[in-house]
This record gives C-alpha cells, structure tokens and sequence, in this order.
C-alpha cells in the first residue's frame, strides 16, 4: 500500500515554520517540551483538520485558514486596547491577557483575595509541578483532536488560577482576552482553574477584538474542579472582525457531588469554533454546558462537544441556542458517551435553531454512545422559522414586524441563560443578544423565510 | 364602523375562495353576531380583517371609519383600533405576559403619535383590569399565556381587548373551550368593553355565547356570505332549525 503524503497548505508549511522558530523559547520545562514535541508530531502527521475528519466536518480549518498569520509574542497596550477595557461593563477580579499574553499592568493582582492564586501560565509552565501536565492535557476525549494539540504546541501564555479547598469567591474572576489589533496576528493562549474540594467560583472569559484588524485566536481553558465544587463558567466572544478565526477548546474534568456550569455567547464575530470536551471524574455531579449564538452575514459558529459519563450517577445538561440570518452557519455537534459502568447517568441534549432566511444553515448533529444498560438519555435538534403564528398573534396586539420579531428571538434565545446563576453577568450576556436584536431591528432587518 | 364590501378571498398558496363577496357593515355601538356552520368562513374572515397573510384579497374592501384597511399591515390595524380576540390564542415561551402587554400598549401608542406609559400607570391599569376578569397576579407574571387553561387564555384575551381599548372588537369563538362560569366571566367582560363608540364582531357557532353577550343584530354566514341578517331573535331560531336550509339557500 502506497503511503500517501498529503501535500501541505501555506498556512501548515507557514506553522511548521513558526514552531520551529519558536519552540526554544515558547516556556516550559522537560515535560511540557515534550507535550509540545508530541502534539505538534501529531499535527504535521495530519495537518489542519478538514471536513473529512468527522469532529471537523463542517468546519474546515485547512480551507478556512489560506495563511497562518505571524505569532504574537509580546503585550502591546495600546491605546485601542485601554479603551476596550474601559468600557468593559463587568465587574469582578480582571485578569487580562493581550494577543494571547499576560498583562499584569493591566490585571488586578493586588485585589487578590485569600484562598485564590493565579500566576500567568509563562510562570506556572516552568515550574517543577508534578502534575503540571497532567493537568494541561485535561480529559482523554480531547486528546486527538488536532485543534487542541496546535495550541498545546504553540501555548505562549495565559493565566494559571487556582481556587484553595473550600473557598468560595466573592467576585467573579474575568478572563478578558484581547487582540490589540495592531496588526492582524495569531495568538495562542492557555489557561487553567484548579477548583478544590468544595470551591465555589464563576470563572467568566471575554475575547473579544480592540480593533479593525482580523486575528486568528486559538485559545484553551482546563477545568479541574474537585468533589463538592460549584463552578460557573461563562464565556461571550463578541466584537470581532468578519475575516477573525477563533478555535476555543474547554478542558473540563469535574470531581464527586459537584456542579459545573458553563456557558457561551457567541455574536458579532467571525468564524468561532468552540469545541468542549468534558469528563465525569466523580459520581452525583452535575454538569450544564449551554449557549447562544447569534449569527449573521458569513459569520460561522461551531459548538462541538463531547461529553463524557466516564462513572456512574452523572446528570448532564447541554442547550444550544442558534440564530442565524444572512449566509450565516451555525453547527451544533455534540456527543454524550456512557461508559457501560455508567450506570444511573442522566442525559439530556437540545439544540435549537431559528433560521432568519434561505441563506442560512445550520447543522445538528446529536449523538449518544450509551454502553451502560441502566440511564436515561435524551437528545433533540431543531431548526426551524419564527412561528409565523406567534408573529401574527403579536402583531395583531399593534407591535411592528420587527419589534415582534425580536420579542419572540429573544425569548428563544433567553432560555439557555436562564441557567447563569450571577445576575449580573446574565444581564449582561441579555443586553448583549438585546442589542444584536436592536442592530437587526435598526437594520430593519426582517425574516424572509 | 367596520364596512366590508365584496370581499372575495383565498388562501394565498391554494385555489381555494373562502369569501365570495361578503357584504357586512358593523355600526359604532352594535354588536353584530356572526353566525353559521363549519368552513363557512367565519374565522377567515376574522383573519382577513385583523391582517393575517395567509389570505389573498382577490376583490372588495374593508373599511374601518372610512379607510380602507386591506394595504395595512396587522400592526397598522391593530393601531387603528381592530381588536382580534383569537380562538386559539398563542403561547408565546418566554415573553412575560406584563413585558408583552406594555409593548403592546406602547407600540399601538407610539404608532398614533402618543406618549408612552409611565410604568406605575401601566401597572395601575392592568392591575385594575386584571381584578375585573379574575386574572390572579401570578398569570401576569407567567410567560404569555403558556400553560394557562383554555378559560385563562380567554380571560387574557378580553383583558388585552380592554387595556387596548380598540374601536372594533372581533370577537372569534371566543365560547370554545369555555366551561359556564368561565363563560359568564368573559361575557360579563365583553359587556363592561360595550360602548356607543365601540363595535362588536361576535362570531360563534352556538347560541350560548348570545344569551351572556345579547346582539343587536345576526348574521347568517353560509359559504362565504352573509346569507340572512335579523335581530337577536334570529340566533333562538337557527338554535332550534340549524343551519341546513340556510346551507341551502346558499
């Protein structure tokens, strides 16, 4: 049998390039040189994943990505980027990174409280930890996904937070991850939270982009949380330009009688692909992952997920919420798998789409893997129109097309974050899909489906 | 005054005419019954004055107070004072019931150039209606109409009809579904609404509902049209001959 070679794009022979430039000084120790040695091994053997592969079926990096734009490698505070964190309406300890760096000038380390530790990840890679990657590679689910070990090969920075056993956190900790926009470059970031026994804490990351120029983002955030925590996670990627490309991956590993939550906004962005891989580490714990995504024009967002019931008396929960009008493409995958000692697992899995008009497509593709004899699984995917019944019904009461059309798009959309426990940050999740409405509502934008 | 004249519709995407050049004509202060069998057309015809796309109007007109209302959209009519009481009103997941009524209020107000409500009147007034038609203070803060029984959803109905206070009132099967108490209290409802400025459309299949809401006049409706119009007495009548001769006739 011939061994066939596959002949690499500009942007794989340009990443080629760029970790053999920077790999002597990208930190870390002995043993996450070899994480990186191993992923990157892993991804010149198969190259950008494409839509032959099934987990990247319709989200063709190898096709999206024409070039792979130079690595950024230092914190540029500009001016554009001081203005964006000002305006930033959320309040909680401010941890920020810039093109994928830390930027301790612009952090708050002085309003640390007790029980919290957060160092940058440049730090905490260098340090003698025996578990240090262990804790990096997070769930097994993840492990050959080519996405994934891109950016543990190319990881520069981000922010390493742990959480002591049986602390519980006053304030959220906000992840704002920038690109300074200076000039259009790619940025590869890692964070951990290590969450102990009986932790409670959200954990909230913002990306978004502080100017006009187009990043490629490829970011990653391990959960490690232990029995008896209470983690929140909430991530909004917004305000990005048309031409960004985003890979998100969400690490999470939770502990016994625990609860996880997590959730993501997804608007006024480019092509965003989040991929979240997910393991029950202990019994009688709960985990939520659920979304909105609000897209439009030629923007894509891709929520692939894969969950795993990996011991027996889990619950899980996912809700995805997608609107999307113009040529717009939503893509729902997502996998629940029950190990067959899984016994007493406890699944359930939407994910609902609103297409606005005939250029807009959305793809769902649920799947459950269920080993164990003893569970209750579900699943359901929709993609439909507004109810030109309930439109009727509104309009009829004097409200416009438009307005009535929102009211019922935020209601859709509203559902996956009711489960968002801080209410602040769940208004401002609202006011952001509210002020998508309004954009469209101004736009005089109306379904034509 | 609701003026129809003509009025030939079909469904918009089928070859099928609902309405063969209907002729009706609604006074301010009449409550005017609707009468007549299954697929006579009766609830197209409340669709098709209230705006709903689906129907296609190949002749005639509606004219509300003189202006002809057809090449308004629903919300245009809304504002100019058509009232649709549905049958089957719609469950709306997700948008309280208060958030809804106060768009709707403020929309029809917006639309007519006036000023918007100031919140403490707006509770004011839908707390005062609420009262009238037994609506507890919990249903208002539930989504619109979701999970409400088929007399809650009624009730809802005519509190709508009363906070908007519209010019003309189309009133579509609204007994269906009701059970005799349920009924009493959306009759006595309709009847606090009647007014020497307002008209009435009560559509229905049975006499019942004109025992609690008396009409002034009745129209017989059969295969598109008004085949007779009398007074109250006429609904006693086609209570007790049915509809046959009239389907007849038609």
């Amino acid at each position: 049998m011939a061994i066939v070679t596959p002949l690499k794009t500009a942007a794989e022979q340009a990443l080629v390039q760029q970790y053999a430039d920077a790999k002597a000084e990208l930190p870390g120790g002995p043993a996450v040189r070899k994480l990186r040695e191993d992923a990157f091994a892993g991804f010149e053997a198969k190259g950008l994943p494409h839509r032959r592969l099934e987990s990247w079926r319709y989200t063709d990096l190898r096709s999206l990505l024409r070039e792979a734009r130079p690595l950024a490698d230092g914190v540029k505070v500009t001016d554009a980027v001081k203005a964006r964190l000002a305006s930033l309406k959320l309040d909680g300890l401010r941890l920020v990174l810039v093109d994928g760096v830390f930027a301790p000038e612009l952090s708050m380390l002085d309003a640390i409280p007790e029980g919290l530790t957060v160092q940058s990840l440049a730090d905490a890679l260098v340090q003698p930890r025996e578990d240090l990657a262990r804790v990096l590679s997070g769930p097994s689910v993840g492990a050959d996904d080519a996405g994934l070990a891109l950016n543990t090969a190319l990881m520069r920075d981000g922010v390493f937070v742990e959480v002591a056993d049986g602390v519980a956190l006053a304030q959220p900790v906000v992840i704002v991850s920038l690109a300074s926009a200076e000039a259009e470059r790619a940025a590869f970031h890692r964070s951990v939270v290590l969450a102990g026994k009986g932790a409670k804490a959200t954990i909230v990351e913002v990306s978004e982009a502080a100017g006009p120029a187009a990043q490629q983002v490829n970011g990653a955030i391990v959960f490690e949380t232990g029995d008896e925590s209470d983690i929140q996670h909430v991530r909004m990627i917004t305000r990005h330009q048309a031409a960004s490309v985003e890979v998100q991956s969400l690490l999470v590993t939770v502990g016994a009688h625990a609860k996880f939550d997590s959730f993501a906004l997804v608007c006024n962005a480019g092509t965003v692909r989040q991929q979240h891989f997910v393991r029950f580490a202990g019994e009688h714990t709960e985990i939520g992952l659920r979304g909105i995504n609000l897209i439009n024009k030629a923007q894509h967002s891709d929520v692939t997920l894969v969950v795993d019931h990996a011991v027996p008396h889990g619950t899980s929960r996912e809700l995805y919420k997608t609107i999307a009008g113009g040529e717009a493409t939503g893509v729902f995958q997502g996998k629940v798998v029950v190990r067959p000692h899984a016994q007493k697992t406890d699944g359930g899995m939407k994910s609902n789409a609103l297409l606005l008009n005939e250029g807009a497509a959305m793809f769902n593709k649920p799947e459950l893997e269920i080993f164990a004899d003893d569970v209750v699984c579900g699943h359901g995917a929709t993609v439909a129109q507004i109810d030109s019944e309930q439109l009727f019904y509104l309009m009829a009461r004097g409200l416009p097309r438009a307005q009535a059309e929102a009211l019922v798009l935020q209601a859709f959309a509203g559902e996956a974050a009711e489960f968002i426990g801080d209410e602040a940050i769940r208004e401002l999740v609202m006011g952001e899909v509210e002020a998508w409405l309004k954009a469209r509502e101004a736009a005089a934008e109306v379904s034509t489906v | 005054m609701l003026e129809i004249r003509n009025l030939v519709v079909k469904i918009a995407d089928e070859d099928k005419q609902i309405l063969n050049g209907l002729n009706l004509t609604v006074n301010d202060g009449e409550v005017a019954a609707i009468m007549g069998p299954n697929g006579s057309g009766k609830s197209t015809l409340s669709y098709v004055i209230a705006g709903k796309e689906d129907y296609e109007v190949l002749d005639g007109e509606i004219l509300l107070n003189g202006e002809n209302v057809l090449e308004m959209e629903a919300d245009a009519r809304a504002a100019a004072g058509i009232f649709l009481a549905f049958q089957y009103p719609l469950e709306i997941p997700g948008v309280a019931t208060m958030t809804f009524l106060k768009a709707a209020m403020n929309a029809q107000r917006r639309a007519r150039g006036e000023a918007e409500l100031l919140t403490p009147d707006f509770i004011k007034a839908v707390n005062g209606a609420a009262d009238k038609l037994g609506i507890a203070k919990d249903m208002l803060r539930r989504p619109l109409n979701v999970g409400f029984s088929g007399g809650e959803k009624k009730r809802m109905e005519i509190l709508q009809m009363a906070l908007l206070s519209p010019s003309m009132c189309i009133l579509d099967e609204t007994d269906s579904g009701l059970d005799i108490d349920a009924l009493r209290i959306v009759a006595e409802g309709v009847n606090a609404l009647r007014d020497k400025s307002r008209g009435f459309l009560v559509i229905t299949h049975y006499q019942r509902l004109l025992d609690h809401i008396v009409p002034d006049t009745v129209h017989v409706m059969s295969k598109g049209r008004i085949v007779k119009t009398g007074g109250k007495e006429l609904a006693l009548e086609l209570e007790k001959s049915g509809y046959a001769s009239y389907v007849e006739a038609a």
